[in-house]
């Protein structure tokens, strides 16, 4: 790690004063101005950004610690739904009552996130905002697209992790377990900047496709917080699944991972579906083939399986990451029948 | 066993400094195992550097350094955490608990002597981090089953691959613990 001065905010305006700079940002910002006074970006749990300033992909001046921003690390119940704090620890969203009861699913995409002792430390925001696991981005050898490079080194090289859809001209995959469920569910995220702006925006919107910009998965801006993740009331007649495989059980990153809402009407007919593959592109992708074959249909194994098949449509499958169609399909399949028992 | 006087102040550098920068170095006190240290730390020192180096608490094991192996776990409030991955300057007024304060004097924690017991470690690198998990797990489950001592160690790896003794261990102590 370089040398870095570690400040405390008080108030979301200081930390957004502070902040010159994104993670994103500030891995593209020209070497020769890395480490100097201006480039100054914000800690959560610290958990990713720790890990990139040990690879030495990102050398900061200044972090700007929101530890002891009060209000950030509170789950507050809104008419309209909950108030999560970017703040919250994993381990403690797991375990809150109110999502347990009302949530299970993002519970279950909480809960099967990394290990024990990072679910003890990592945010709920820093969870959304961190960088992909890509191993070329991860490592400094390789100056990728994503770093500002001319080259994308998965595309012809080892991409069995790596994205099946929108995957040119990077093949990422969105690394946030939870971002899957959150945008499956319709989380809106909360941004304040230093001018005390606020913007309120879909989740699902707030992740930048690359056609837009290779270098950032978000449209997290410098010198702007993300202050709040808002779940709305569901329907009654909402269920909800979420179903991530890794290679192993006890924690890993997800090879593939599928959440499934669906809204049935009273007669059991599915009136509105929402189908989202994560580890499958470089943000969570919505299978929007899929919803059409779920919604205004009643939902048994039939349709689930064609669900399955249409949630593939469109897939680019790289050299070594065929086998995740044949993952997802199931996932699909299994999703759709689980959020309806 | 280390016996901290109430205060110690250690200066320490890193090699290989090449950053510009130089922000200056920071003072600060950590609550380690009851006992207070004043510490003269950068701020990219990470909680596990700090104890293994000025604190000379080295059973805390630094394996992967990316909290991945869970080698370095530690409780920070009671909860186990990775140390690699917590900054010394962001641990604040809490108070840690390392390897080294889980016994009573010369009487081992019921975790500690279970792991003895059952043949639970072999090369014993990820034993410190291990037992701390488990040793967590009774403080908040005193009754565990097999199923949660699998979900309090899954963060960590043992290349021994003596984790059949560390559940059985685990279960052990629980007993004991309630003997």
């Amino acid at each position: 790690m370089n040398r870095f001065a570690l400040a405390g905010a008080k108030t979301i305006a200081e930390a957004a004063t502070a902040a010159s700079a994104t993670v994103a940002t500030a891995m593209t910002t020209p070497p020769e101005r890395m480490g100097y006074a201006d480039l100054s970006v914000v800690k959560a749990g610290g958990i990713d950004l720790l890990d990139l300033l040990k690879e030495g992909l990102l050398a900061p001046s200044k972090l700007v610690n929101l530890r002891d921003v009060p209000g950030l690390d509170a789950v507050a119940e809104e008419a309209d739904g909950l108030r999560v704090g970017p703040m919250v620890t994993l381990a403690s969203l797991a375990a809150h009552p109110l999502l347990q009861e009302r949530y299970p699913a993002l519970v279950d995409a909480v809960a099967g996130s990394a290990s024990p002792q990072i679910r003890n430390v990592a945010t709920l925001g820093g969870n959304l905002l961190q960088r992909p696991r890509c191993w070329y981005f991860r490592s400094h050898a390789f100056h990728c697209l994503r770093k500002g490079g001319g080259h994308c080194f998965a595309i012809q090289g080892e991409n069995q992790y790596h994205a099946i859809f929108n995957n040119m001209p990077c093949a990422i995959v969105h690394p946030s377990t939870t971002a899957t469920a959150l945008v499956a569910l319709g989380a809106t995220v909360e941004l304040k900047n230093a001018a005390g702006v606020t913007r309120r925006l879909m989740l699902e919107d707030f992740f930048v496709p690359l056609e837009r910009d290779l270098q950032r998965e978000n449209d997290l801006a410098p010198q702007e917080i993300l202050t709040a993740i808002r779940l709305p009331n569901l329907p009654p007649g909402a269920r909800m699944a979420h179903i991530k495989q890794g290679e192993k059980d006890s924690f890993d990153w997800p090879l593939a991972d599928v959440a499934v809402l669906l809204d049935l009407d009273p007669g059991g007919n599915c009136t509105r579906a929402s189908v989202f593959l994560g580890a499958a592109a470089p943000v969570p992708h919505r299978a929007r083939a899929a919803e059409a074959v779920l919604t205004g249909r009643r939902i048994d194994e039939g349709v689930a399986v064609q669900a399955a098949r249409a949630a593939l449509q469109g897939a680019t499958p790289l050299s070594k990451n065929g086998y995740k169609l044949l993952l997802f399909e199931t996932l699909v399949h299994r999703a759709v029948l689980k959020a309806i028992v | 066993m280390f016996s901290p006087t109430s205060a110690m102040t250690v200066e320490t550098q890193h090699p290989g400094d090449d950053a510009p920068a130089n922000p200056p170095l920071v003072t600060i006190e950590l609550h380690v195992n009851s006992a207070v240290w004043t510490l003269c730390v950068e701020p990219r020192m990470t909680l596990a550097e700090a104890l293994r180096g000025p604190l000379q608490l080295t059973g805390t094991k630094i394996a992967c350094n990316r909290g991945a192996c869970s080698a370095c776990t530690v409780w920070l409030d009671g909860v186990p955490i990775c140390s690699c991955m917590m900054l010394a300057t962001d641990v604040g007024t809490r108070s840690v608990t390392t390897i080294e304060g889980l016994a009573s004097g010369e009487k081992l924690h019921p975790v500690q002597q279970a792991f003895i017991d059952h043949d639970a470690l072999q090369c014993g690198f990820c034993a410190p981090g291990m037992i701390m998990s488990c040793a967590a797990l009774l403080e908040r489950s005193p009754q565990p089953s097999a199923d949660d001592v699998r979900a309090a160690i899954s963060g960590h790896y043992c290349r021994c691959g003596t984790y059949p003794h560390v559940i059985a261990a685990t279960l052990d102590a629980a007993k004991m613990r309630r003997a």
